[in-house]
């Protein structure tokens, strides 16, 4: 779907742009034939036709994966259900290794002729490849693991939850904020079921369940006077969990100068937070630019771990393959060859982790049949490693795929996708107030606003939702207007302090866009609150007339 | 599902709406052949063919809309597609923005079908690629591309006798040349509806050119310069003020082109007075549908008349709350220019900087539609008329609002695409004064 369209579904306009585009593929179903799965016997029927026409025809290697991909958005305004939408797409994709190089064919047609015939397209579409292929496929060695399955750990299907519990749900956050003193609110309910299949010559056949669920809100406030309007966004987090996130306990919950969410999210209590907050924002003072410390939460930090760790440690993107739209990497080979590239500081301790429960990348096996692990890659701010898969593992001198491959859907062809990538907490006791207390002249960021950063992850802009100064150790009021500028480098070596294990949280982005055409992708990205010196800080206010 | 003629899309759509009870009924139908091939490290990487059709049923009951889809057209399933609309309806809480459907309409007849894209074979798009490949290869430099085309068809008939119907191709292709040291990079695009007119030799010898030209760039201090903007780097930015044209955010008040107190910029001046943007389904450079998605004819507007906001579009609900013309969004936008080629207005400048490409574009601030984002694949320092060096990426804070006043010249409009919406514009280039960038990057 296209960011214009999104727009359209949601009539969200300005607050929409903080989302990038959302790719509803499929077709509308009821909510009930969502909870019916398709026999993994009858998928295996289905993926050994494909495995046999493919190797008849002279494929060299083929994996076939069965996706039924459901989606279920509920979209509000103030007081009005705007959209319900329940789409799900049903097909198969094949991939095929022949005369050296990669084809691929799919189909949403699965009966056995037009499965074998996608498997003949697939071997044809490789053999028409080859002709202008410079270097034939090496595929990292892969062990079958026979028929496998792994589910997320959910407690409460997001699916089976009626319709009117959501809606309910999200009428009641509505009109909290606008009791508030909000204008407008747009909220919704994002919820993702993958069911997938996945089947190899290597001898794997994978069925796996995975659930995601993200709510969240857009808050709009005018003062009618000066015309002047401010917004405040959700502080929740996309999760790879069931309907159970919405159901927050007290231990989820962090009191500080706003409630934070750990696990688990209070959505009525942002709203009614976020109301208030968004009035005083209104009122805040514009800030000063300059050099400030900044003491960065979760619920902002994720993104700037994701924009500047996360992409440019993508194996494929420093070689090269995404050079015409993402970009290159700053993280060259040569870098991480010396062993002594300094990333950052030395408490700097940043993870890739396919297996973190209630993450959005946690999955048992990748897109190519390869058990998900966790690896590092800065270790005590030293580039170590990066994010690899079946095709690459070798540039790297790897035996194995590190198990990042990814498809967004049956007719998408899979390829690298970020695992989860985390800072890990600091290992001394510390907490949010002990980081606070030690600033000058800083800013406290909390939630996540306007990102932007260059091709290879040099220089980058972030903004935020809620920006607090701190002056001698204590929070002296809001401010507006703010964005920080830096250096993935400098900025990485400028980080003095991490809180302990204790305030770790996760954060994600539920549509992560990369490759052409563009596909989709949900990533987690956890830390505990961190400090980081001297970070240029521009004033963002504008006069149009 | 194989495109569909227009006597066939309407006798497939008659059959439809005769299975429905409810009070109004609308389907909606299309079919598109997707083909692509990229390629990176002078090698291609991936290609796909992807054939999709959907028929779309919407059943309404007083206020209460039901919508279901399906891709399979034999009787049973079209009729089971409008029973589970018309569930869906029943169980729908009732929407006070539902507006009833369109009576019939008249439309002007598309030009948006070339047959030449339809016919694409998957030799014609690896020859295509190769044409590109040798371009990069001959030069010792590292070409990553895109090649995607589509050929496709729409139609829609409601219980109260609308029926429209409509064919399109388009061809969109992208290339980014980096030297073999990596230390130079460039980028050209191009899109069309007729792929015949894709020359991705000469395309890739400008990305090429502009690679090799890079490789010593210096740094320059940021701050405000005069830039010319090529038209792909004018798109990114321009576009968000086509995005922005709809009228309900701006009455509500949150928008660029809002004001105090409920009113908005409509009638007023808003940019330099040499700007004019349009939408004209019937352009032949950049012809789009004649009808949007909801029945709505497409016809030629014009947003800003010499600087001036003429008009909003509006949804239906909104116009008629408003009681106002219910413009639809448009598909296409076009800006009117002069008849400078992009070198003529390099010769024309003292001292400015020439930017090929702008890059992860980002709202900063909704109330003045500052964005912020990058140059990329292909940066120079202009004096005295001509190109002197190559420098260094910058990141720029800017508004396309306050650019717009701060216009110096236009160039001859040509077709372009954007690299952030994938939408195709005719738009000029564009001579910038005082554009603000605010940091550098050692990106290459």
């Amino acid at each position: 779907m296209k960011r214009r369209d999104f727009i359209y579904l949601t009539g969200m306009g300005a607050a929409a742009t903080m989302l990038p585009g959302i790719p509803v593929t499929g077709r509308p179903i009821t909510p009930e034939e969502a909870l019916m799965p398709v026999d993994p016997a009858l998928k295996k029927q289905m993926a050994d036709v494909a495995l046999n026409a493919a190797r008849s025809k002279g494929a060299t290697y083929t994996d076939v994966r069965i996706g039924r991909y459901l989606n279920q958005f509920v979209i509000t305004r103030e007081d009005k259900v705007q959209n319900i939408v329940n789409t799900e797409s049903y097909g198969m994709g094949i991939r095929v290794i022949s005369n050296g190089s990669w084809g691929f064919a799919a189909t949403d047609k699965m009966d056995k002729e037009s499965i074998a015939k996608t498997a003949e397209l697939a071997v044809a579409i490789a053999k028409e490849n080859s002709r202008l292929q410079t270097e034939p496929v090496q595929l990292a060695p892969q062990k079958g693991y026979g028929e496998v399955s792994w589910k997320a750990p959910i407690e409460k299907n997001a699916f089976e939850i009626p319709i009117k519990e959501k809606v309910d749900l999200l009428l009641g956050v509505n009109d909290a904020a606008m009791k508030g003193g909000a204008n407008y609110i747009t909220s919704l309910l994002f919820m993702v079921n993958e069911q997938k299949y996945f089947a190899s010559t290597d001898g794997s056949y994978i069925d796996q369940d995975i659930h995601r669920i993200w709510p969240t809100f857009f808050i709009t406030k005018i003062d009618a006077a000066t015309g002047k309007f401010e917004t405040r966004n959700a502080l929740s987090a996309p999760v790879g969990m069931g309907y159970e996130y919405l159901y927050a306990r007290p231990q989820d919950k962090i009191q500080g100068i706003t409630t934070l969410y750990k696990g688990r999210y209070d959505m009525l209590e942002d709203a009614k937070a976020g109301a208030a907050q968004i009035g005083e924002k209104l009122k805040a003072k514009s800030i000063e630019p300059g050099k400030y410390d900044l003491i960065l939460d979760p619920s902002h930090l994720w993104l700037t771990i994701h924009e500047s760790v996360g992409h440019p440690s993508e194996l494929d993107r420093v070689l090269g393959y995404e050079a015409n739209f993402a970009g290159t990497s700053f993280l060259t080979l040569d870098k991480w060859q010396s062993k002594q590239f300094k990333f950052g500081s030395n408490i700097v301790n940043i993870a890739a982790d396919k297996t973190q429960p209630g993450s959005l990348g946690a999955v048992g096996y990748d897109d190519e049949g390869v058990k998900c692990g966790q690896w590092d890659i800065i270790k005590d701010g030293i580039l170590v490693n990066y994010q690899t898969i079946r095709d690459q593992a070798h540039i790297l001198g790897l035996t194995q795929s590190q198990g990042c491959c990814y498809a967004d859907n049956w007719s998408s062809v899979q390829f690298q996708r970020m695992p989860n990538i985390s800072l890990q907490p600091g290992k001394e006791k510390k907490s949010i107030d002990d980081l606070i207390k030690g600033v000058e002249k800083g800013l406290y960021i909390i939630g996540d606003g306007s990102f932007s950063i260059d091709q290879q992850r040099y220089n980058f802009q972030f903004g935020g939702q809620l920006y607090y100064e701190i002056k001698n150790g204590k929070i002296a009021g809001m401010v507006k207007d703010v964005a920080y500028q830096s250096n993935t480098q400098e900025f990485w070596n400028s980080c003095v302090g991490i809180a302990d294990a204790s305030d770790y949280r996760l954060g994600g982005s539920f549509f992560d866009g990369k490759g052409q055409p563009a596909q989709s992708s949900a990533v987690s990205h956890g830390s505990s609150t961190a400090r980081f010196n001297g970070v240029n800080v521009i004033n963002t206010s504008r006069n149009i007339g | 599902m194989a495109i569909l003629t227009k006597d066939e899309a309407f006798a497939l759509l008659k059959k439809v709406l005769a299975y429905s009870k409810a009070d109004e009924c609308e389907v909606n139908l299309s079919g598109t052949d997707n083909g692509n091939v990229r390629y990176a490290r002078n090698s291609v990487t991936t290609s796909g063919r992807i054939s999709q059709s959907s028929l779309v049923v919407s059943s309404a009951f007083g206020k209460k809309l039901g919508v279901a889809t399906i891709n399979e057209f034999d009787d049973a399933s079209l009729e089971k597609v409008v029973r589970r609309a018309e569930e869906l309806a029943r169980l729908a809480p009732e929407n006070p923005e539902f507006m009833p459907f369109l009576g019939p309409q008249k439309y002007a007849e598309p030009i948006t079908y070339v047959p030449s894209t339809a016919a694409i074979t998957p030799k014609q798009r690896t020859d295509l690629v190769e044409q590109s490949l040798n371009v990069a290869k001959s030069s010792k430099a590292v070409a990553a591309g895109f090649l995607e085309d589509n050929a496709g068809f729409s139609a829609m008939m409601n219980s109260k006798g609308l029926f429209a119907y409509n064919t399109s191709t388009n061809t969109n292709f992208s290339v980014t040349v980096r030297t073999s040291d990596s230390l130079g990079s460039g980028y050209a695009t191009r899109g069309y509806n007729d792929v015949t007119k894709l020359d991705t030799k000469s395309a890739t010898q400008i990305a090429t050119d502009k690679a090799l030209k890079s490789a010593t760039a210096k740094a320059i201090e940021p701050g405000k310069y005069t830039v010319i903007l090529e038209p792909a780097a004018a798109a990114v930015l321009m576009e968000r003020i086509f995005f922005g044209l709809d009228a309900r955010q701006a009455d509500e008040g949150r928008s660029f082109l809002s004001k105090p107190g409920g009113k908005t910029r409509l009638g007023e001046k808003l940019v330099d007075e040499r700007v004019t943007l349009y939408s004209d389904p019937l352009n032949p450079e950049l012809p789009t549908s004649t009808w949007s998605g909801d029945g709505r004819p497409q016809e030629k507007v014009t947003w800003i008349d010499k600087g001036v906001v003429k008009n909003f579009s509006y949804s239906r609900y909104w116009a008629q709350k408003q009681n106002a013309r219910p413009i639809p969004a448009p598909d296409g936008m076009i800006m009117e220019g002069g008849t400078k080629s992009l070198e003529d207005l390099i010769k024309g400048t003292k001292k400015g900087i020439l930017v090929t490409r702008l890059w992860y574009i980002r709202d900063v601030d909704p109330q003045s539609l500052l964005l912020t984002g990058l140059t990329r694949d292909g940066t120079f320092y202009i004096e005295d008329g001509k190109i002197q060096y190559p420098v260094k990426n910058f990141r720029f804070n800017e508004s396309p609002v306050i650019m717009l006043n701060n216009l110096e010249e236009l160039g001859k409009p040509e077709r372009t695409v954007s690299v952030e919406s994938n939408q195709n514009y005719l738009l000029p280039p564009m001579k910038i004064r005082d554009f603000t960038f605010t940091s550098l990057s050692d990106a290459v």
